[in-house]
């Protein structure tokens, strides 16, 4: 009886294949950053417990539920863990298959998006998510839409869930401990135009471009949305990072390339969901916020009491507190609100729990008290503990009298011993801090908004440093009976912990950033700094006016001293043309800015060379710019920036090299006749500064003859550039 | 039999993930699957009945378990469990029937049914007769036949049948399988047609000019109100909104493109508008044992207001709605509390969620409300209007009390 029913299934599965392509979907089981280290060198993330279920039942129950019907997951770090894990469970069904990719040498999501792309397994569109989020959102608008404008638009190769989500007004995060995005979306075809996660907030300014306000109508401007890295992608995605062998990060290269990479005309859109919930976990904040939001039921049907994984049912009890079966409590234990408590836990008298989620199998002793923490399965706490939001790992033992200061993370089966405080924010675990990142780790890169080689040398020697200053102080770290390693802080994490641990921010902390940031609107009406010209700084945050100098003085002195590298090894000229495209890519800059840059570093130059008068400074102006001007050339093409060198030219003269002031008409002379500025960008930049004050007009007036004769004679002019 | 098993974890999916909404979807899909199982259940050659129940329940057992505050599921487990118990009756006294006259023992008959001892054939029958077909208040009312009383059983011509066959070992386990697919068969039907026949007594109920107030939305309560329109009878309906979903707005539009008088109210709007009300008709999501009414949340506030003012509150259920349990703490364990998003924008509210900015916010979004018993005036089922006193009667007619937990035993296999 069941065979022709049987083949009755398969005949119209194989129909539906026929007809359309299945939804799939590519899982990143590894976030690729080492913000949950010290756990994630024994565990790897995905498989760490969230409300006592792993983070990748959440991820791919949801895939399932919202209709993908086959998923690769792409393991790198501990892959053997997620491929037993997930051979284990009962993911795959007949209509929902679950296909694991394994690759060791990836080290960023790049990588594997370009391994995955060589698997050749990619039919259609196909949903990219990391194995690290929560949502419980329905596909099927997004990507209806996705495909719609697909069909309109070919270019148009991803769609990304955003949500909105207010963001901490003083700390400038969100709350996932994430830093605050700055979006601009165009309101009517939800086409995302700009994307900014390293805003530098404090300047509290927000570079756009200008063709962004020129080529788009209308343009909303967001720092409430959360990016929920849920991605709705073409297949051409796939191909986009094959191309782009230097896209490693999926939003700062990825994104931020397409975004500025207006040649092949690639547009991303944006989707956003209001009623449904996503967020991804990226850090022990976000952790601790999800598992929260999990409690509180925003991720229904994902919650503890529904998805009872194993055999283990949770019930849901008034206030929100869930109860696996066989649990023992004591009479006199108090269980809070909004706890959840794992099956075959222990609670012993007097013990309080406030808040926070216990494994499975923990015993728990007397006069206990925990708030706020992430107790996971199998851990021992011994009598008269006090533990404040933090977070346990597996086997862990607490011996009698221990606590735990707000924002500890214990790594597995770490041993704090009688008696013993551990100091706020630290970091413990069995294993010592690795010196190096080895490959097969999850590895950090290009994290900082500084150059990118120089900061990854420095946090490695510094590490390397501490590590032996603080030496490997055995067992005794933990105190008496204690067993573990107390991490040393690592660079930059010292002041910052705060906001990306468990523990709840201070109120000092917020109070210190309120102050911070009031300081510096004072200091910016102080000094009132005009914008550049040439830019334009809307600010959806606050109204004060201020400048990007810092950012801009990295970028000006990176181009700088590529250009005196250049000068002194006699690169070629299209070698530095592509070190300085690196340049304007990293920074995210426009050709204006490498134009004002180079000529400035030019200029530089040609006045640090050895001169007797103003007439050899000339001569030494006419050398570099001859020399050079093929580099320069390249990012003239139109009038705007030629006018920014201009511009650059005049602000040279006015601060750094005032020896130029009086040769100002007489090098844009120079610079008109090489053809390096055209008459165009002359007259329009003398037509800019018509309304402007008497002092910025030295330079106009010191020009004037020269603009007078571009205007009276143009043919002339004309045939003697021919 | 990889293809019941793949069916049932389907559904188990769906019911875990909440995908199924409606207790009448629910319930149709249930039986069907179930239908399907016992299809292919092989059976041995004694104790069918036995294999057949132990198949059941340990899918009845699973589903149960996905989601179990859909009561419904558990109801059809229990329901088919009975006809299993039913059906082998049937066959085992019709054949003890046939081997009475033919004066000839057989022991398996004895071991047919495990909950027994081994008593003489004749005793069993007797005992089974009395046991497990307790003359219920409607059949003496009624004075019908027992098979026809009991809804679903096999029909007596399938009594006649069994005896003639009964000799036929294999052939009367077929016959069992068969009996009870067919019974399976009818309680689907039953379910898909319960709205018509609880929508024939609305006449009896609604009269001229009257002013009906109802909560949500039902589809029983739908068609009820529209089979009273048919019937020509003009009345006008209030239509609580049922925050949060507003499912009450679809009611009400429904109502009004059917041509019904309808005006929409909001739910705390209830109170004041229910002296003016001549009757409440709402639906359920189970009726318990007891007569308490697992109901869309708000139904107890509309019950209370209604009792206030005397006015009677009808509850609409099908019999696939009627559950043999008993509430206990029904408004915390019977309940399923849904995603906060229902009430609030999360993006709206985002910052004072967090403790870490100082807020506690927190949101709870009950899906059921439980009417106790004492509030509720009428229950019109299937097979009538009935008081809530009553309802544990009723009830008892469509299940066995052994199949009241559902927890798999080893089974008992000589």
């Amino acid at each position: 009886m069941g065979a022709p029913k049987k083949s009755a299934a398969r005949v119209s599965e194989d129909h539906d294949e026929l007809v359309r392509v299945p939804l799939q979907a590519i899982l990143l089981a590894d976030s690729f950053t080492t913000k949950f280290r010290p756990i994630t060198l024994e565990r790897p993330k995905v498989l760490l417990p969230l409300a006592n279920v792993p983070m990748i039942n959440y991820t791919l129950t949801w895939l399932e539920s919202a209709g993908v019907e086959e998923v690769f997951v792409f393991c790198c770090a501990h892959a053997k863990q997620v491929i037993n894990y997930l051979e284990k469970s009962e993911f795959n069904q007949p209509n929902f298959t679950v296909t694991t990719i394994e690759s060791q040498n990836c080290v960023s999501a790049g990588d594997a998006l370009r391994v995955i792309y060589e698997r050749n397994v990619i039919q259609g569109d196909f949903v990219l998510i990391s194995g690290d989020t929560v949502s419980n959102m329905s596909l099927t608008q997004a990507l209806l839409e996705h495909k719609e404008r697909k069909k309109k638009d070919s270019n148009a190769v991803m769609t990304m869930v955003i949500k909105r989500s207010k963001t901490h007004p003083a700390i400038h995060q969100s709350r996932l401990g994430t830093d605050e995005i700055f979006m601009a979306i165009d309101p009517n075809s939800k086409q995302l135009l700009y994307y900014e996660d390293k805003a530098d907030f404090s300047k509290g300014t927000l570079h756009l471009e200008n063709s962004l306000l020129a080529d788009n109508p209308s343009l909303s401007l967001h720092h409430d949305k959360q990016d929920c890295y849920i991605d709705i992608c073409s297949p051409e995605v796939l191909s986009l990072f094959t191309d782009n062998f230097d896209y490693q990060h999926l939003r700062r290269h990825f994104v931020k390339g397409l975004l500025l990479d207006d040649i092949m005309g690639y547009k991303i859109f944006v989707h956003e969901i209001r009623a449904d919930y996503a967020a991804r976990i990226d850090n022990f904040r976000s952790y601790d916020t999800v598992s929260k939001d999990i409690i509180h039921r925003w991720t229904y049907p994902l919650v503890p009491d529904v998805m009872n994984f194993g055999n283990t049912a949770t019930k849901l009890e008034r206030q929100g507190i869930y109860r696996g079966s066989d649990i023992s409590q004591a009479q006199s234990a108090v269980v809070g609100p909004f706890s959840v408590i794992g099956s075959g836990t222990k609670i012993g008298k007097n013990t309080k729990i406030l808040n926070s989620v216990v494994g499975i199998g923990c015993k728990i002793g007397s006069n206990v008290h925990i708030e706020g923490c992430y107790i996971w399965d199998n851990v021992t706490i011994e009598d008269g503990c006090e533990l404040r939001h933090a977070i346990v790992c597996e086997g862990v033992i607490m011996k009698s009298g221990s606590a735990l200061e707000p924002g500890v993370v214990l790594s597995f089966k770490v041993v704090v011993g009688q008696e013993f405080v551990v100091p706020p924010y630290s970091q413990v675990s069995l294993l010592q801090q690795p010196v190096e990142e080895d490959s097969d780790e999850e590895l950090e890169y290009a994290d900082s908004t500084s150059a990118i080689t120089s900061t990854v040398d420095k946090s490695d020697g510094e590490t390397a440093s501490e590590l032996l200053d603080g030496h490997f102080t055995p067992a005794s770290e933990l105190g008496f009976g204690g067993a573990g390693y107390v991490w040393p802080k690592c660079e930059g994490g010292h002041e910052e912990e705060w906001r990306h641990s468990v523990a709840p921010i201070t109120e000092d902390k917020i109070l210190e950033a309120v102050k911070a940031m009031e300081d510096e609107l004072e200091l910016i009406h102080d000094g009132s700094i005009l914008p550049p010209s040439g830019e334009l700084i809307p600010n959806p945050n606050d109204s004060d006016d201020d400048d990007n100098d810092d950012l801009r003085d990295d970028f000006d002195k990176e181009v700088e001293a590529t250009f005196l590298r250049a000068v002194l090894e006699n690169i070629q000229e299209n070698h530095l043309t592509l070190e300085v495209n690196s340049l304007k890519l990293s920074y995210n800059k426009v050709a204006a800015d490498c134009a004002g840059a180079l000529f400035y570093a030019m200029m530089k130059y040609a006045v640090d060379l050895p001169h007797s008068s103003a007439d050899g400074l000339v001569q030494n102006v006419h050398v570099v710019l001859t020399k050079w001007k093929k580099v320069l050339a390249s990012y003239l093409n139109d009038t705007d920036e030629q006018i920014e060198v201009i511009l650059k030219f005049e602000e040279i003269c006015l601060e750094s090299a005032k020896e130029f002031a009086p040769l100002f008409t007489k090098i844009l002379h120079y610079m008109y006749n090489e053809d390096i500025i055209e008459e165009d960008a002359i007259l329009s930049w003398e037509d800019e500064k018509k309304d402007a004050d008497e002092a910025d007009k030295v330079f106009v007036n010191q020009a004037q003859p020269l603009i007078q004769w571009l205007k009276e004679a143009p043919e002339e002019d004309d045939e003697d550039e021919e | 039999m990889p293809d019941v098993h793949t069916l049932v974890n389907e559904f188990l999916n769906q019911l875990k993930k909440r995908k199924i909404e409606g207790s009448q979807a629910t319930a149709k899909q249930a039986a069907e699957l179930l239908r399907s199982v016992i299809s292919q259940q092989r059976l041995p050659q004694t104790h069918q009945a036995t294999a057949l129940i132990s198949a059941v329940r340990a899918v009845g057992e699973k589903l149960i378990a996905a989601n179990p505050v859909e009561l419904a599921v558990g109801n059809i487990v229990r329901r088919v469990l009975h006809i299993i118990r039913e059906e082998d009756l049937s066959l085992a006294t019709a054949a003890i029937d046939g081997l009475e006259l033919s004066a000839v023992s057989d022991d398996e008959d004895d071991v047919e049914r495990d909950d027994y001892p081994v008593l003489s054939a004749a005793a069993v029958a007797a005992a089974a007769r009395s046991t497990l077909r307790p003359p219920s208040l409607q059949t003496l009312l009624e004075d019908t036949p027992i098979s026809a009383a009991i809804p679903h059983t096999s029909s007596s011509g399938g009594d006649s049948e069994g005896k003639s066959r009964s000799v036929d070992k294999s052939s009367r386990g077929r016959k069992l399988k068969h009996d009870v697919i067919e019974a399976v068969n009818e309680l689907i039907q039953d379910i898909s047609t319960c709205y018509e026949q609880i929508a024939e007594q609305a006449v009896e109920h609604i009269h001229q000019n009257e002013v009906i107030l109802t909560l949500g939305s039902s589809k029983t309560v739908l068609e009820f109100l529209c089979a009273a329109k048919e019937k020509k009878r003009s009345f006008k309906v209030f239509v609580a909104e049922g925050a949060p979903r507003y499912q009450g707005h679809l009611l009400a539009k429904e109502l009004a493109a059917r041509g019904l008088q309808t005006t929409v109210i909001t739910d705390s709007a209830v109170f004041a508008m229910i002296s003016r009300v001549n009757m409440v008709i709402v639906g359920a999501h189970a009726v318990m044992a007891n007569g308490g009414v697992i109901a869309p949340v708000g139904l107890n506030m509309v019950a209370l207001a209604a009792q206030r003012h005397a006015v009677p509150f009808v509850v609409l259920a099908g019999s696939h709605k009627l559950c043999p349990l008993y509430p206990h703490n029904p408004e915390v364990l019977l309940n399923e509390l849904r995603s906060p998003s229902e009430l609030l924008d999360f993006g709206e509210f985002s910052d004072c969620m967090d403790s870490a900015s100082g807020g506690s916010l927190h949101v709870v979004n009950p899906t059921f409300d439980y009417v106790p018993p004492k509030l509720v005036s009428l229950f019109i089922t299937d097979t009538g209007g009935h008081n809530p006193s009553y309802m544990y009667r009723l009830i008892a007619d469509y299940y066995s009390a052994d199949d009241l937990v559902v927890k798999r035993r080893p089974a008992t296999t000589s």
